[in-house]
C-alpha cells in the first residue's frame, strides 16, 4: 500500500513517512471542512426558530395547533459518543499490537473498534429515520437542514473509517500486517482519532448547548 | 493488453530508456509529464478563456451592442472568469509545481506520483465537465463567485448552475490532493543539505500556496456543498423566504475567495524571484525577508475576506477591521516590490525574454497594488466596488501579475522543460505586444470605472460616455491576443528546430540546471548534496567557472515507481459520481452509486497495487 | 514652398491632436454623467475625499518606484562578458526602512478612512426624508411611507434635506448605485440596509444597479430627480392626487385598500368615477380622447393591472412590474432602457422580450392599433 518515490533517499527530510505527513496535513485541511459545517450549523441556530419545527431543544406548536416535542434523545447519543470515544483507544491497543507483531490481539482490537464504530453508524441511521418519522427532514427548517447535513457528513466520514479499517482487518487476519507494515493501521488510526475528536466538538454544538 | 504495456513500461523504466507513445501519457506517473500534461491543458483551456474574453469584448465594443445575446454574455463572462482562475492560471501554477519543484530540491519524483497523476485526471475532467455546459446549452451564468440567492432553483432553473457547482466541487478535489502532496513533497523529499531557508525561492512560494489550498478549499467546498443541499435536496441554507442568509454565501466564499487571490498569485511572486537574481547575476535581495513577507501576506489573507463585501453594509467596527488589515496587506507586499527592485538594483542585467516579462511583471503588479490599496478604504470603496475600476485593478493582478510571471516562467524553464530554447526576437515582440495590448485594454478600465461603468453589464446605453474608452480597449484586446499568437508561433518554430538546450543556458543558481535538458526520467542521477541557497552559483565558483555539460546516463537500477492508470480510474470514478449527482432527478441515486462503485474500484486496486 | 522641418512637425503634430483632445475629453468626469468623480453630497464628497487622498499618494508611491524600476532597468545593463556584479544579499537598515515608510503612509490612509467610515455608518436623525427602496429583477421600486407615495425608476428627493435610504430586495440580491450622491449598498432580500445623503444640486442624474442579478443586469438604472424644496412639493402634491379617489368615494378612507391584491381593479375604475369632477391631473383629464378610453379598457384586458399599479398614493406592496401612476412623465421607461417617447413606449409594449428579454412582461400580442391606444392612456398618467 504505499506509493512514495523516495527512491534515491529513503531517509525523508523531517524524518517523519511520508503517509504520515501526508495524513496529518489532510487532517488540518479537514478541519477547516467541519469547522465551516458547524459554522454554518451556529449561524442558523437562532434564525430557525422562527421556522416550522421541529426544534432540537425547544418545543413547538404549529399553526394547526400541533405540538412538537424536542427532537433530540441525547442517552442513546451519549452512548454513542461513548463508544465512538472507547474506540479510539481500542484502535490504539491493535496498533500496540500490531507493533509487537501480536495477530491476535491486534484482531481482537481492531475488531472492537470496527464494531464501536459499526455501532455508532447504526445509531446515526437510527437517529435520522427517527427524525424523518418526527417530521424532520433536510427541508422541514434550516435545523433539519444543518443538522442532517453536518451530522451526515461526519456519519459519512466515520463510515469510510469503517471500510478502511475493515480492509485492514481482512489484511491483519491473512497475515499481511507484520509489524513492519504497521504504520498501515498507524495512519487509519490517526484519520480515526481525528473522526472522533470531531464528533466531541460536534456532540455538544447540537446535543447539549441550548 | 493493459497489462502488458504496462508490463513494457517496467522494463522500459528499468533499462533506462523512456517510454513512449499515448498509454504511457495515460499511465504516467512522472512528475515531468504530469507537469507537461498540466501546462498542455492549462494552456488550451487559457486559450478558450481568452475567446471567451474577446467576445464579451466586441460586445462592449459599442453601446446598445447586439453582438451576443444577454445570457450568452452571461456564461461567457462567469466562463471566462472560472475558466481563467481554475482552468488557467491555478493549473498553469500547478505545471511548475510539477515540473521544477522536484527538480529544485533535488529530488527523484513527488512525494506520491499516482496520487500525482489522479490531481491531473480529476482537474482535466473537472475541466471538461465545466465546459460540457456549452453543448448542453447550459453553461454557468451566475458569475465566477455565483452569489446567492441568484444561484437558487427558483431564480436559477436548468442546469447552469448546476455544472458550475460540481465542477467547481470536482477541480476543488483535485487542488486539494495536489496541495497534500507538494507540502508533504516539500517537505520531506529535499535533498540531503537543502534546509528550509535554504529552499529555492519558488518552492518557498509554492509551498506557502500549498498551505493556502488545503486551508481556503475546504471552506469553498462546504460552500458548494451547502448550494448542492439547497438545489437538490430542499434544504434552504441561502433561501431568504425560508430564513436562509445569502449573506452566508458571501461570507464562506470570500473566507476562501481571498486567499485564492494569493494562491493565484504566490507562484508567480516566486518564478519572478526566481528569475530576476538569474538575469542580474545577483543573489536575490533580501532572501529571509522575501520569505516571511510570503508567510505573512498568506496569512493576512484568511483575515481580509469582508473587504469585498463593503456594500453589504456591515457596520462601522466590521468595516475598520477589515480596511485596516487589508492595508496591513501593502506592507508585505510592499517589501516585496521593494526586494525585486534590490535583486536588480546594482546588478548587470542579461536582457533575455525572460527577465522582460519578469521586470514587466514587477512594473504591473505595482500598478495592480496599488489601485488595491484604495479599495482597502470602504468609503471609497462603495464607489469603486463592482466597477471597471475593480476589473481594471484585478486584471492588473492576474494578468499584469500572475500571467506575466507565468510567462516569465514558460520562457524561463521551457529549455528545461523540452530541451529548447525559445526564440528571443518573437518572445520579445511577444513581450512588447503584450505590454501595449494589456495596458491599452485594461488601464482605461480605470477611468470606466470610476466614471460610472459598473460590472458584468451585457451592454451599455449611450450617452453616459463610455462609447471610446470601450472602443479603444475592444481594439487593444486583439493586440493582447496577438500576443500569444507570436508565443504560439514561437513555441511551433522552435518545436522544429533541433533539441539542443543545454543543462544551464541562462547561468542559473538552482538545482534543476544541474541536470540534462530536458532532464532524464529519473531526474538526478545521484541526489545532489546541497550546501548554500544557490549551490550552483556555488558550484561554478568553485570551479572558476562554467560546469561540464551533465551526461545523459543509462539510468539502470534507479528505482522508479510503476506506471498506473488507476488514478484515471479512480479520477473517472469521482467524475461519474458528480454528472449523476447532477442528473439525480433522472436517475435516481444509481448515477452515483455507479459513479462510486468505479471511485471504490479505482481506489482498492490503488491501494493493493505494488507502487514499486 | 517647400515644407520646413518645424511645419512637417507641426502637420504630423496635427493629425495627433484631435485623438489627444479626444484622449482628453474621455479621461474628463465631465464627459461622464455616471461619474463618481463629481460628489453632489455630503456622503459623497466623504469617500471622495478619502479617494483623492489615498490617490496622492498612490501617485506618489507610483511614480517614485516606477521610476526607481525604470533607472535599474537602463542604469544596470549588463553585457554578457561583463564581470559579475557584487553579490548584495541584503540590508537590514534599508530593508526596515522600506518596511515603515509604506507603514506611516497607510497610516496617513487609514486616519482619514476610519473617521469616513464611521461618519458614513452614522445613522441621520433629524429633518430627513424617509424613502423605501425595493430592488426588483430588473426595476426599483421607490415608496415614500411618510408620503405614502409609491413610485418607480425615478426617484424624486429634495436638495438640501437629507434622505434616508431604507433598502430591501423583493427577489435576488442587487446593489443601489446613485454615484453622484452616494456609493453602493447592496440591497437583500429579508434584510434592511441603510444609506443616506443629502443632495446639493437640482437636476436628473443616472444611477444603476451594481451588483449581477440575472439576465437584465446590465438594464436595471434608474434616475435620481434632485428638486429644490419648492419643485419637490409641488412634486409630492402632485403625486399625491395619483389614485386618491375622487370626492363621492372619499367618504371610505384610502387605507383600506392598501394591501388589495385586487389593487389593479381599482385603480382602473379611479379614473372613470373621477373623470367629471375631480380636481385632478391629466390622467383625469384625458378621457376626451377615444384612445386614452381604448388604452384603459386595453390595460385590464390585455392583464397589465395584474402586475402594474396605476396609484401612487396608498400603492399596492409587492407587484411585480413597476408602479406606473406617473410614467408619462418619466424621462426613460424599462429602467433605463428606452426614452420615454410614444414610439419607443408603443414598441416596448408591443415586444419587451425582444427589447429586454428576460424581462418578466411577456409579450402579449398586442397589436399597433392598441398599443397606440395604451401609449395614450399610459402617457395621460403623468
Amino acid at each position: 500500500m504505499t506509493d512514495t518515490a523516495h527512491a534515491g533517499h529513503l531517509e525523508t527530510a523531517t524524518g517523519l513517512d511520508n503517509r504520515k505527513l501526508a495524513i496529518w496535513t489532510f487532517i488540518g485541511s479537514e478541519c477547516l471542512f467541519f469547522a465551516t459545517l458547524i459554522s454554518n450549523y451556529l449561524v442558523h441556530k437562532e434564525t430557525w426558530l422562527t421556522g416550522p419545527g421541529p426544534f432540537p431543544h425547544d418545543a413547538w406548536t404549529s399553526p394547526a395547533g400541533k405540538v412538537f416535542e424536542p427532537i433530540i434523545e441525547i442517552p442513546l447519543v451519549t452512548l454513542g459518543t461513548a463508544l465512538l470515544l472507547f474506540s479510539s483507544l481500542f484502535v490504539v491497543l491493535a496498533l500496540a499490537n500490531a507493533q509487537r507483531g501480536n495477530r491476535k490481539g491486534l484482531l481482537l482490537w481492531l475488531g472492537l473498534t470496527l464494531l464501536c464504530g459499526v455501532f455508532f453508524v447504526g445509531m446515526q441511521v437510527y437517529e435520522f429515520t427517527h427524525f424523518v418519522h418526527k417530521g424532520l427532514t433536510l427541508k422541514t427548517n434550516l435545523f433539519g437542514g444543518s443538522f442532517f447535513v453536518l451530522t451526515g457528513f461526519h456519519g459519512t466520514h466515520v463510515t469510510i473509517g469503517v471500510i478502511w479499517l475493515f480492509t485492514l482487518w481482512i489484511e491483519a487476519f491473512r497475515g499481511k500486517i507484520p509489524p513492519a507494515k504497521s504504520l498501515n493501521l498507524e495512519i487509519a488510526a490517526l484519520y480515526w482519532h481525528f473522526v472522533d475528536v470531531v464528533w466531541v466538538v460536534i456532540f455538544p454544538v447540537v446535543y447539549l448547548i441550548k | 493488453m493493459a497489462t502488458t504495456a504496462l508490463d513494457q513500461q517496467r522494463a522500459h523504466a528499468a533499462t533506462g530508456h523512456e517510454p513512449t507513445g499515448l498509454w504511457s501519457w495515460i499511465t504516467t506517473v512522472d512528475h515531468k509529464r504530469i507537469g507537461i500534461l498540466y501546462g498542455a491543458t492549462a494552456f488550451t483551456f487559457f486559450l478558450m478563456g481568452g475567446i471567451e474574453a474577446l467576445l464579451l469584448r466586441i460586445q462592449l465594443g459599442t453601446p446598445n451592442n447586439t453582438f451576443l445575446s444577454p445570457e450568452t454574455y452571461n456564461e461567457l463572462f462567469t466562463m471566462h472568469g472560472t475558466t481563467m482562475i481554475f482552468l488557467a492560471i491555478m493549473p498553469l501554477s500547478a505545471a511548475f509545481f510539477n515540473f521544477i519543484i522536484p527538480l529544485q530540491i533535488g529530488a527523484r519524483d513527488v512525494a506520491f506520483p499516482r496520487l500525482n497523476a489522479f490531481s491531473y485526471w480529476v482537474f482535466l475532467l473537472g475541466g471538461l465537465f465545466l465546459n460540457a455546459s456549452w453543448l448542453f446549452g447550459a453553461a454557468p451564468d451566475t458569475g465566477w463567485f455565483g452569489y446567492a440567492n441568484l444561484t437558487s432553483k427558483q431564480y436559477s432553473p436548468g442546469l447552469h448552475v448546476d455544472f458550475w457547482m460540481l465542477g467547481l466541487q470536482t477541480l476543488g478535489v483535485a487542488s486539494l490532493a495536489a496541495a497534500v502532496n507538494f507540502f508533504t513533497t516539500v517537505l520531506n523529499m529535499r535533498a540531503p543539505g537543502m534546509k528550509l531557508m535554504r529552499m529555492p525561492i519558488f518552492t518557498w512560494m509554492s509551498f506557502i500556496t500549498q498551505v493556502l489550498l488545503l486551508l481556503a478549499f475546504p471552506v469553498i467546498t462546504v460552500a458548494l456543498i451547502l448550494l448542492m443541499f439547497d438545489r437538490f435536496f430542499g434544504t434552504n441554507f441561502y433561501v431568504p423566504s425560508a430564513g436562509g442568509d445569502p449573506l452566508l454565501w458571501q461570507h464562506l466564499f470570500w473566507i476562501f475567495g481571498h486567499p485564492e487571490v494569493y494562491i493565484l498569485i504566490l507562484p508567480a511572486f516566486g518564478i519572478v524571484s526566481e528569475i530576476l537574481p538569474v538575469f542580474a547575476r545577483k543573489p536575490l535581495f533580501g532572501y529571509a525577508a522575501m520569505v516571511f513577507s510570503g508567510i505573512f501576506i498568506a496569512f493576512l489573507g484568511f483575515g481580509v475576506w469582508a473587504h469585498h463585501m463593503f456594500a453589504t453594509g456591515m457596520g462601522p467596527i466590521a468595516d475598520t477591521y477589515f480596511s485596516l488589515a487589508t492595508m496591513l496587506i501593502a506592507i508585505p507586499t510592499g517589501v516585496k516590490i521593494f526586494n525585486w527592485l534590490g535583486t536588480v538594483w546594482g546588478g548587470s542585467i542579461q536582457y533575455k525574454t525572460p527577465v522582460y516579462f519578469a521586470l514587466g511583471f514587477v512594473a504591473m503588479f505595482i500598478i495592480g497594488g496599488l489601485s488595491g490599496v484604495m479599495h482597502g478604504s470602504p468609503p471609497a470603496d462603495l464607489q469603486q466596488t463592482d466597477t471597471y475600476f475593480v476589473v481594471a485593478h484585478f486584471h492588473y493582478v492576474m494578468f499584469g501579475g500572475s500571467i506575466f510571471g507565468l510567462t516569465a516562467g514558460a520562457y524561463y524553464w521551457w529549455p528545461k522543460m523540452f530541451g529548447r530554447v525559445l526564440d528571443e526576437g518573437l518572445g520579445k515582440l511577444h513581450f512588447w505586444l503584450m505590454l501595449i495590448g494589456f495596458n491599452l485594454t485594461f488601464f482605461p478600465m480605470h477611468i470606466l470605472g470610476l466614471n460610472g461603468m459598473p460590472r458584468r453589464v451585457y451592454t451599455y446605453p449611450e450617452g453616459l460616455g463610455f462609447e471610446e474608452l470601450n472602443l479603444l480597449e475592444t481594439v487593444a484586446a486583439f493586440v493582447l491576443a496577438a500576443s500569444f499568437a507570436v508565443f504560439l508561433y514561437n513555441i511551433i518554430k522552435t518545436w522544429r528546430g533541433p533539441r539542443n538546450a543545454p543543462a544551464d543556458p541562462w547561468n542559473a543558481a538552482t538545482l534543476e540546471w544541474a541536470i540534462p535538458s530536458p532532464p532524464q526520467e529519473w531526474n538526478f542521477a545521484e541526489i545532489p548534496v546541497v550546501h548554500g541557497r544557490d549551490p550552483l552559483w556555488e558550484a561554478k565558483r568553485e570551479r572558476g567557472g562554467p560546469l561540464p555539460e551533465p551526461p545523459r546516463v543509462s539510468g539502470a537500477g534507479i528505482h522508479l515507481p510503476n506506471p498506473s492508470y488507476w488514478p484515471l480510474v479512480t479520477a473517472l470514478g469521482l467524475s461519474a459520481m458528480m454528472s449523476g449527482l447532477m442528473l439525480i432527478h433522472h436517475l435516481g441515486p444509481w448515477g452515483i452509486i455507479a459513479g462510486g462503485a468505479i471511485l471504490l474500484f479505482g481506489v482498492f486496486n490503488w491501494a493493493f497495487e505494488p507502487a514499486g | 514652398m517647400p515644407l520646413t522641418p518645424a511645419s512637417r512637425h507641426l502637420r504630423r503634430w496635427a493629425c495627433v491632436l484631435p485623438l489627444l483632445v479626444l484622449v482628453a475629453g474621455a479621461c474628463s468626469p465631465g464627459h461622464y454623467p455616471q461619474t463618481s468623480l463629481r460628489p453632489l453630497s455630503d456622503f459623497a464628497r466623504i469617500g471622495d475625499d478619502i479617494q483623492n487622498n489615498t490617490l496622492y499618494w498612490a501617485t506618489g508611491v507610483f511614480v517614485l518606484v516606477e521610476g526607481a524600476l525604470l533607472y535599474a532597468i537602463f542604469r544596470f545593463r549588463g553585457r554578457p562578458d561583463d564581470p559579475e556584479p557584487r553579490q548584495v544579499h541584503g540590508n537590514t537598515v534599508i530593508e526596515i526602512i522600506w518596511t515603515v515608510i509604506p507603514a506611516l503612509i497607510l497610516a496617513a490612509i487609514a486616519v482619514p478612512t476610519v473617521r469616513g467610515i464611521f461618519q458614513t455608518n452614522a445613522i441621520p436623525t433629524g429633518d430627513v426624508l424617509r424613502v423605501d427602496v425595493v430592488g426588483h429583477q430588473w426595476w426599483w421600486e421607490f415608496r415614500y411611507p411618510t408620503l405614502n407615495l409609491t413610485t418607480a425608476n425615478e426617484l424624486h428627493i429634495p436638495v438640501g434635506q437629507t434622505v434616508s435610504l431604507h433598502l430591501g430586495s423583493a427577489d435576488v440580491v442587487h446593489s443601489f448605485w446613485p454615484p453622484r450622491f452616494a456609493g453602493k449598498r447592496d440591497v437583500f432580500p429579508n434584510r434592511e440596509t441603510r444609506l443616506w445623503f443629502k443632495a446639493e444640486q437640482a437636476g436628473e442624474y443616472p444611477g444603476q444597479c451594481a451588483e449581477f442579478c440575472g439576465i437584465q443586469h446590465g438594464r436595471m438604472a434608474f434616475r435620481v430627480r434632485a428638486q429644490s424644496p419648492a419643485e419637490f412639493q409641488t412634486w409630492v402634491a402632485h403625486m399625491q392626487t395619483l389614485g386618491v379617489k375622487p370626492a363621492p368615494a372619499a367618504a371610505a378612507p384610502a387605507k383600506d385598500s392598501v394591501h388589495t391584491a385586487s389593487a389593479g381593479a381599482r385603480v382602473q375604475s379611479a379614473p372613470q368615477t373621477s373623470a367629471p369632477t375631480g380636481p385632478q391631473s391629466t390622467a383625469q383629464a384625458a378621457p376626451t380622447d377615444p384612445a386614452y378610453a381604448a388604452g384603459e379598457k386595453l390595460f385590464a384586458a390585455k392583464g397589465c393591472v395584474g402586475c402594474h399599479s396605476l396609484t401612487a398614493v396608498n400603492a399596492p406592496k409587492g407587484m411585480v412590474g413597476p408602479n406606473l401612476a406617473n410614467v408619462g412623465a418619466r424621462t426613460y421607461i424599462a429602467a433605463g432602457t428606452l426614452k420615454n417617447t410614444d414610439e419607443n413606449l408603443a414598441h416596448w409594449i408591443r415586444d419587451p422580450q425582444g427589447i429586454k428579454k428576460g424581462v418578466l412582461m411577456p409579450n402579449l400580442g398586442v397589436t399597433a392599433d392598441e398599443a397606440r391606444s395604451l401609449v395614450a392612456f399610459l402617457r395621460a398618467h403623468q
